[in-house]
């Protein structure tokens, strides 16, 4: 960061703005698609899943981006990875200690946010090259994008899958009196790939930027 | 110092794994208390279900006092072992050991004036453990209640042996063959089976399957089978 940037100069504002439309890390870069199809279920997972990768994926690219001219290049994936492993864990343990029941839900898929490529992806692609508050804005702006879809998805799913948000039922008794049946393919993760894909067709559509010639 | 030698490389790393390595043994070993908390807090829990007693998280262990009047430790002739805790048995370790030293908790709870026996389930399913508990009325005979829980079975399909419904189905049906034969004589105990491709609703001994769930639902059965069995000595004599 330049000595007369604004903390919140345009660029920077773009950082956070880019990941939710022009550059969103599911629907445009295709990353992280394994958890959007496990815990989209239901939205509490899912937001609690956003939650976690957003400590994840701002936490571990300010940390790589402090270290960055420290870590040794021959090891920098290593290190990378120690650190984000560590992260992890640490949510992990709060979330046990915390949230019991929703990580119960989430099962191995908190372990799983190692594997999540956006994080590896951010820390190689942006916080190895740039300051911590830069990085900082997006790591947040990423997650953010992240999260954008799964509440998305949940959102659907647990709609029309169960006819519950949040586990409170939302589609009135009435319908069922009236024939209206839960989908039940919605809770399968077929069903939150397709959902995915028409996400990605409804961006496109309107956000022309997105369309290869 | 060169950022590319190797010392520096080497001391980079021991470094940065001796730091990770502190914090999380930190955070780890802090937690530890809530966690094992939340861990006994569900088991009081899953054992209140069985009798339909649900509770905010903060009256969980009052009500457990409350209702569950004796927690025994059965030896495998169905005698009571009071040298053990009944609460802290763990049954994934106790099952491995042979029948004579296995020791078997049960929870006498009472609820508006009537006495129920609820017994702790563990077995495999397809993919790995599966646990419950089965509660039975005062003839400890009829179930009045289960719930079942599982590590890893398929979701959607085995799974669903963790939803109340599946439990549910089991409200209602006996495990003896004659209620006045006694628990201990031949062929009499026969438990309750999960049926494949369901069952008459007049089945005292059978519930329907999960479909696609065969082999969970037949690890289920096996489990209530197996566990149940040990506790015959014992609701003979008492």
């Amino acid at each position: 960061m330049s000595d007369k940037e604004k903390l919140f100069s345009k660029k920077n504002l773009q950082l956070l703005k880019d990941p939710l439309d022009d550059n969103n890390p599911i629907s445009v870069q295709v990353l992280g698609i394994c958890s959007a199809l496990a815990i989209t279920v239901k939205l509490e997972p899912a937001i609690v899943m956003s939650i976690s990768v957003l400590f994840v994926v701002t936490a571990s690219n300010v940390i790589v981006s402090l270290l960055r001219n420290f870590i040794p290049n021959r090891i920098r994936i290593i290190v990378q990875l120690v650190i984000v492993a560590a992260l992890v864990i640490l949510v992990d343990q709060v979330l046990k200690a915390y949230a019991y029941d929703v990580s119960k839900q989430l099962s191995v898929f908190v372990g799983l946010i190692i594997t999540n490529c956006i994080v590896m992806g951010r820390l190689e692609a942006f916080a190895l090259a740039n300051g911590p508050w830069k990085s900082f804005l997006d790591g947040i702006g990423n997650s953010f994008g992240y999260a954008l879809i799964l509440v998305i998805v949940a959102f659907l799913r647990e709609l029309l899958g169960s006819g519950k948000l949040f586990g409170i039922q939302i589609i009135p008794q009435f319908f069922y009196d009236n024939g209206y049946q839960n989908n039940g393919f919605m809770l399968l993760s077929p069903m939150a790939l397709i959902v995915v894909g028409m996400l990605i067709w409804a961006q496109r559509a309107r956000n022309k930027k997105l369309i290869e010639k | 110092m060169d950022r590319n030698s190797n010392a520096y490389t080497f001391i980079f790393a021991v470094a940065l794994v001796v730091i990770v390595a502190a914090v999380l043994a930190f955070t780890a070993t802090s937690l530890k208390p809530l966690q094992d908390n939340n861990v006994r807090n569900e088991k009081m829990q899953n054992i209140l279900t069985t009798l339909n007693i649900t509770s905010e998280k903060s009256e969980i262990e009052s009500n457990f006092n409350l209702y569950i009047k004796q927690q025994i430790a059965l030896k495998s002739d169905g005698t009571i072992d009071a040298n053990v805790n009944a609460f802290t048995i763990d049954l994934k370790k106790e099952i491995k050991k042979p029948l004579n030293e296995q020791r078997f908790p049960l929870y006498v709870a009472e609820k508006d004036g009537k006495t129920f026996y609820i017994v702790p389930l563990f077995g495999s399913g397809l993919w790995d453990a599966i646990w419950g508990y089965i509660a039975l009325d005062a003839d400890k005979n009829t179930i009045v209640g289960a719930v079942f829980d599982h590590k890893g079975e398929t979701p959607g399909l085995g799974a669903e042996i963790n939803q109340q419904w599946f439990g549910d189905l089991f409200i209602g049906k006996k495990i003896l063959k004659d209620a006045n034969q006694g628990f201990t004589s031949e062929g009499n105990f026969v438990s309750v089976k999960v049926v494949k491709g369901g069952t008459p609703d007049d089945n005292l001994h059978g519930v329907d399957g999960i479909s696609g769930g065969t082999i969970t639902s037949d690890a289920v059965s096996k489990m209530v089978q197996e566990r149940l069995s040990n506790y015959l000595l014992y609701f003979q004599n008492n």
